[in-house]
């Protein structure tokens, strides 16, 4: 290629990368936007890119007079609790798929599959069926319970997928050096599947953070909302109270996003390098 | 330092039958080199005997101990890997020690094995560095290192030297061997590369197809293969091999083209028989055109610096003769060849073991 042909094309790369970030992070301001502009200045200065006038009395309101610190505390927990269970299931799950050959193992795995087959509307009213006698409705334990339920075969798949990339000879090597196959899996195959155990944990938290179907199907009462349902207490009948809600909104991003700072160094791939011939 | 017996050994997956009852015995210190082309299930044995394959019939044991049964932590052997399966997230002196810290050996023990290995092996300056920072030579030594700081009643290689290139390898090779002597340790060594197996090995075994084909020395497997496929699988390049007709009258073996090769003692088959005869190329003596010989055409030159591989055609096979003379040979001369009798190899041409 001539220079300027290498030229435009590298602006038109960084054009196209540049309109994609664009729209993916403007919903994201414009919830940061609505979050600071005044209910006054809200309907009567028109669209404008940033209101004349900011102020945080939308978030004072939320943390202060709302249920939104509760909604928030029942969402760390059912998220947390979530992805806890479904990684440390999905991990040995995993694990066993992609190095144990056992009786039934085709059928397990189809019908993991299958579950993932249904839209989750379909799955609502038998579940609640289930869940009501055994009183497991408006609480945060049955809530938890269906998300583990819901996400440990995804979850299974990312995991085997992680654990088929490292090399078999790691564990028969710790094995031979004197490990039982549990502590190989412990010491050895564990650390090197970080990436991928940040991963599913990442996912599985935010799948549950923002799970909004059960959330409202299964919780009636405000002491065990989530906050997705809990964002909808901003809609009253004649009005949506829309700074309060983006106020509420742009708070529910915090954890997510300290999770994501969190485990982002794990999620950097290049941790077996070095173990076995490339 | 122990002796490993081998007594019927099967293994098959499933329905599929991989190692057809192996017996073998390993003497205290010996290195054995199990040979064979991929697939033929030496691999297999050396994992069963690591413990890391279960064992469909038979029965291994180390030092006098049925070991079948045993976990391979508790066999107390040492493996090193085709691909080393270092463990990433450990330096290499974390690497080399890890068996030790799982058996709670006193520190100051461990940091004496580890050093004694590591100068051993030259790894002094590199004990604090990563797998990933170190070259594939420097990888291989660590993956013996680890083998050699425990001490094990045994080593098992799994064709270590595969993933190095030609020059390392052979470097490698020698280190293996010069490790062999002083160390003296039972070893078993997994290849399909017959010039490791020659070079290293007390005694070779070669494998096909899940059997044993030929158990000895080096030499024993060169000088007389028991059967077409040793004879064929060892030695570079390989062996010739042409079909002639045994006549007990003579006893002669007639070859296409109407040849007769004179044997000095009659051969214990009938008449009419079918031979396969071989001779390997560095024994097929090369003389000018007119000397005594079978005329034969050359139809390939190929130099290897020692000396030249010449492909000639004297009846109706294309016979390799390995020769150390630099006479220029060209293509399409005539050069007269002689089979000499005390050099050939002679099998039965159908079930292919050796006859004379």
């Amino acid at each position: 290629m001539t220079r300027p042909k290498r030229i435009i094309g590298t602006v038109a790369h960084r054009g196209a990368i540049l309109l994609y970030i664009v729209f993916a992070l403007f919903p994201l301001y414009w919830l940061l936007k609505v979050s600071v502009t005044p209910n006054d200045l809200l309907y009567s200065e028109g669209v404008r890119l940033w209101p004349s006038r900011t102020s945080i009395e939308h978030y004072l309101f939320v943390l202060e007079h709302s249920d939104f610190p509760r909604f928030f505390r029942n969402s760390v927990i059912v998220s947390g609790a979530t992805a806890f269970i479904v990684t440390i299931l999905a991990s040995c799950a995993g694990y066993a798929l992609s190095r144990f050959t056992f009786r039934g193992k085709y059928w397990i795995v189809a019908l993991m599959l299958l579950t993932q087959m249904f839209p989750l509307v379909m799955l609502v009213a038998p579940i609640f069926k289930m869940l009501s006698p055994l009183g497991l409705t408006n609480s945060l334990t049955g809530l938890v319970i269906v998300y583990v339920a819901f996400n440990v075969p995804f979850a299974t798949f990312l995991m085997q997928s992680f654990f088929d990339g490292i090399p078999k000879d790691l564990e028969e090597a710790a094995m031979i050096d004197g490990a039982t196959r549990f502590r190989a899996f412990s010491q050895i195959i564990l650390p090197l599947t970080l990436p991928g155990i940040a991963a599913t944990l990442g996912f599985v938290f935010t799948a549950a953070w923002s799970e909004l179907l059960f959330a409202l199907m299964l919780i009636s009462s405000a002491g065990a909302s989530t906050f997705p349902v809990g964002l909808l207490s901003f809609v009253s009948k004649f009005s949506v109270d829309f700074g309060q809600m983006m106020a509420a909104g742009v708070l529910a991003l915090i954890p997510a996003c300290l999770f994501f700072l969190f485990i982002q160094r794990y999620l950097v791939q290049g941790l077996t390098a070095g173990a076995v011939k490339g | 330092m122990a002796s490993i017996d081998i007594a019927e050994i099967r293994k098959s997956y499933g329905p599929v039958p991989v190692l057809h009852g192996i017996d073998l015995s390993i003497h205290d210190g010996e290195f054995v080199v199990l040979v064979g082309p991929s697939g033929c299930g030496k691999s297999t044995l050396l994992r069963m005997i690591a413990g890391l394959e279960d064992i469909s019939a038979g029965e291994i044991r180390i030092d006098g101990r049925r070991v079948n049964d045993l976990e391979p932590k508790d066999r107390d052997i040492a493996m090193v890997f085709q691909s080393y399966a270092l463990y990433p997230h450990m330096t290499v002196a974390e690497n080399m020690s890890y068996s030790l810290r799982l058996r709670r050996t006193a520190k100051e023990r461990i940091a004496a094995a580890i050093s004694g290995a590591a100068s051993k092996l030259g790894l002094d300056a590199l004990m604090e560095r990563r797998p990933r920072a170190l070259s594939g030579g420097q990888r291989q030594r660590v993956a013996m290192g680890r083998a050699i700081v425990r001490a094990p009643k045994a080593f098992l290689f799994d064709e270590p030297l595969s993933n190095l290139d030609a020059r390392l390898r052979e470097q490698m090779r020698g280190e293996i061997k010069k490790l062999h002597q002083s160390l003296g340790a039972t070893s078993i060594y997994v290849t399909h590369d017959q010039i490791e197996a020659m070079t290293l090995a007390d005694r070779i075994v070669a494998m096909n197809s899940g059997v044993v084909q030929q158990v000895g020395s080096p030499l024993d497997l060169y000088d007389r293969p028991a059967n077409l496929f040793v004879a064929g699988f060892i030695g570079s390049p390989a062996m010739n091999m042409f079909d002639g007709t045994y006549r007990a009258s003579g006893p002669v073996i007639e070859v296409e083209g109407g040849h007769r090769i004179s044997l000095p003692s009659a051969l214990q088959v009938a008449d009419g028989t079918r031979i396969t005869i071989g001779i390997r190329p560095e024994h097929i003596p090369v003389g000018r055109a007119g000397e005594s010989g079978i005329p034969a055409k050359v139809e390939l030159v190929e130099p290897t610096g020692l000396g030249t591989i010449l492909h000639v055609r004297p009846f109706g096979a294309t016979v390799k003769a390995f020769t150390l003379s630099r006479d220029a040979t060209a293509v399409g001369d005539t050069v007269a060849i002689r089979l000499p009798v005390e050099r050939l190899h002679l099998f039965d041409g159908q079930s292919g073991q050796r006859v004379s």
